[in-house]
């Protein structure tokens, strides 16, 4: 009975951000929404007494991944209500369509078709009633153990190429009024001589 | 579900009425000790500010100026309620709730008294029934108190952004950046109080540090050093009070907030304080345990964990009062380049001497090479960094 109405509620939370994050016109709006469906996921981990997913839930996913789509959102400025009538790739409406029904078709077969038996799955060897966060570092440092680590050395590059991409090059301090080539191999306009002048000196310099 | 949601595991089970009736007790007494405590502290805090000034502070209202806290709220609820213009409403009205009620929801977890002497892990007897003397005991306590802390940046970040002004904007984008990077040396430096209790669960951890085996030694000193730096930015309180640099930005994210809504941003930031000096308490200094004197013992962990909680707060306004704030490159290098690097290096050296432990190996010479292994590592990535530094110089030297 309690499993029944925890299940209801946190799944009108989920279907509610989801179409949220679909429909809102406003993307922090839409962020938002998003972090309500990934609180509902983790009501429904604890339904089914997975305490540390739903607790790595909250804080990866709704504590560090939508905060930082906030932080781009914000920092770029593109909270602005967005203009939906426009169709940058012609054609791609009527096709997310087709796609959506298409997917939908298919859930409703899987579910209609299929019958629940019951039989664990061969992957996890779960102890139910166990102590659920010794039973996943278990199984994380043993079977699989070689998965994690090629995922963290997929983090590590990925951090090592942040850092090479986002470090300034030496030279001279770019001036605010200066008119800049925004990719190597543009053309800058110049419009007095001062600026010439300038150019030719940097060119001197180098 | 029964772990996390009965919220007492020793009640899981035969629910009947004594135990909702104890349940709801509970909660009430949480809401009502955390509220009194924050009203305290704000008195406190204006009180021994005062002190430390040299001048008096708030003497008007009633004994030693006792209810001024009371006044000051009256008033923010008498006071309009102003909405900006240019404010998104919708998140504009959420985010103070944002701020307030995961400040409430950690305070569930901690342990705030029983007996935890000799065998006993802090467990009472009420109306026939055992209980413990917090909230809620689920099996991940610690990362539920990460998680909300993680949540809570949210409250300042939308505060600021829903205000449609650019001082708050700035506030909120400095702190979440604050709370985000922070957040890490925070949860490093309590892996290494986790591998040492072996349980996420507060009261296991609790139960762990009986007979004065407290992690503050335990675990050598420098998780806690962390930990209290972190904290300290993580609440953004003075030396890390970025956030609402008046100076600089005026009131910070909650410069366009008035009335009922600054009250709960204010309320807020009083809770997350005596929750983070009750978390610091229970993680490192043994929360509620402490030798039981004459009578009975569970009033004995009241006594230690308000005493132990009452050092905390003070520590708090201490640094208010002392310490200049840092700026804001200062605060980044801080975080990134030093506590993240020592709390993963100790949490390196922690986790051999476990091991080295479980092994059999001597206790000494373990840590001993870890701190020897570690020192050549941190020798050879300085190194590197500095041949790499010349090699670019020169670079710019000879012009390639």
């Amino acid at each position: 009975m309690v499993e029944v109405v925890v299940f209801a509620i946190a799944a009108v939370v989920i279907l509610g951000g989801a179409v949220g994050v679909i429909f809102s016109r406003n993307t922090v709006h839409a962020a938002l929404s998003l972090v309500a469906t990934l609180f509902g996921i983790a009501v429904l981990f604890v339904a089914q007494e997975a305490n540390f997913l739903a607790a790595v839930q909250v804080i990866v996913y709704a504590g560090a991944i939508v905060v930082l789509f906030l932080f781009v959102i914000m920092l770029l400025g593109v909270d602005r209500d967005e203009d939906i009538d426009a169709e940058p790739l012609v054609g791609q409406r009527p096709a997310a369509y087709a796609l959506g029904v298409l997917m939908a078709a298919g859930l409703v077969a899987v579910v209609t078709t299929s019958t629940v038996t019951g039989v664990p799955s061969f992957a996890a060897r779960w102890v139910r009633d166990g102590d659920d966060v010794s039973q996943i570092g278990r199984l994380l440092f043993t079977d699989y153990v070689f998965a994690m680590e090629i995922t963290s050395l997929l983090l590590v590059i990925a951090v090592v190429g942040a850092v090479i991409m986002a470090r300034t090059r030496p030279g001279p301090q770019i001036d605010a009024d200066e008119v800049v080539p925004v990719l190597p191999g543009d053309h800058v306009d110049h419009d007095d001589e001062a600026d010439e002048a300038d150019a030719d000196d940097e060119v001197d310099a180098s | 579900m029964a772990q996390l949601l009965a919220l007492d595991p020793l009640l899981a089970g035969d629910v009947d009425l004594a135990v909702v009736l104890i349940v709801l007790l509970k909660t009430v007494i949480a809401f009502t000790l955390l509220l009194v405590s924050v009203l305290f502290m704000v008195w406190f805090e204006r009180k021994a500010i005062g002190d430390l000034q040299n001048r008096i502070g708030p003497n008007r209202a009633g004994p030693f100026g006792l209810f001024q806290t009371v006044a000051d709220g009256l008033k923010f609820f008498m006071k309009e309620d102003s909405l900006p213009d240019r404010a998104d409403r919708r998140i504009f009205v959420l985010a103070p709730y944002l701020t307030a009620v995961p400040a409430f929801l950690v305070f569930a977890v901690i342990p705030i008294g029983g007996d935890f002497s000799g065998d006993n892990r802090g467990v009472i007897r009420i109306f026939g029934h055992d209980t413990l003397m917090q909230l809620a005991d689920p099996p991940i306590g610690v990362l539920l108190i990460l998680a909300m802390s993680s949540v809570a940046v949210y409250g300042i970040m939308l505060a600021g952004w829903s205000s449609g002004s650019k001082y708050p904007l700035l506030g909120s984008v400095r702190a979440s950046a604050q709370m985000v990077s922070y957040e890490a040396a925070l949860g490093l430096s309590v892996v290494a109080v986790v591998l040492t209790a072996g349980s996420l669960g507060t009261n296991a951890i609790v139960a762990s540090q009986s007979t004065w085996s407290w992690n503050l030694w335990v675990t050598g000193l420098v998780p806690f050093v962390i930990f209290v730096i972190a904290g300290t930015a993580e609440l953004n309180r003075p030396p890390f009070d970025l956030v609402e640099a008046e100076q600089e930005l005026v009131g910070g994210f909650n410069t366009e907030y008035s009335a009922f809504r600054f009250a709960l941003f204010f309320l807020a930031e009083f809770m997350n304080t005596v929750t983070m000096s009750a978390i610091i308490v229970t993680l490192f200094l043994g929360g509620p345990s402490g030798p039981v004197l004459f009578g009975p013992g569970w009033l004995w962990g009241t006594v230690w964990f308000s005493v132990k909680l009452f050092g905390f707060l003070f520590m708090f306004v201490w640094f208010r009062a002392t310490l200049p704030r840092v700026r804001y490159d200062q605060l980044m290098d801080l975080g990134w380049k030093i506590l993240i690097p020592l709390a993963l290096g100790w949490l390196l050296i922690l986790a051999g001497r476990q091991v080295g432990a479980d092994a059999g190996w001597n206790p000494v010479v373990v840590p001993l090479v870890g701190v020897v292994g570690l020192a050549a590592v941190f020798g050879m990535i300085a190194l590197a960094l500095r041949a790499a530094t010349r090699l670019r110089a020169l670079d710019e030297e000879v012009g390639v």
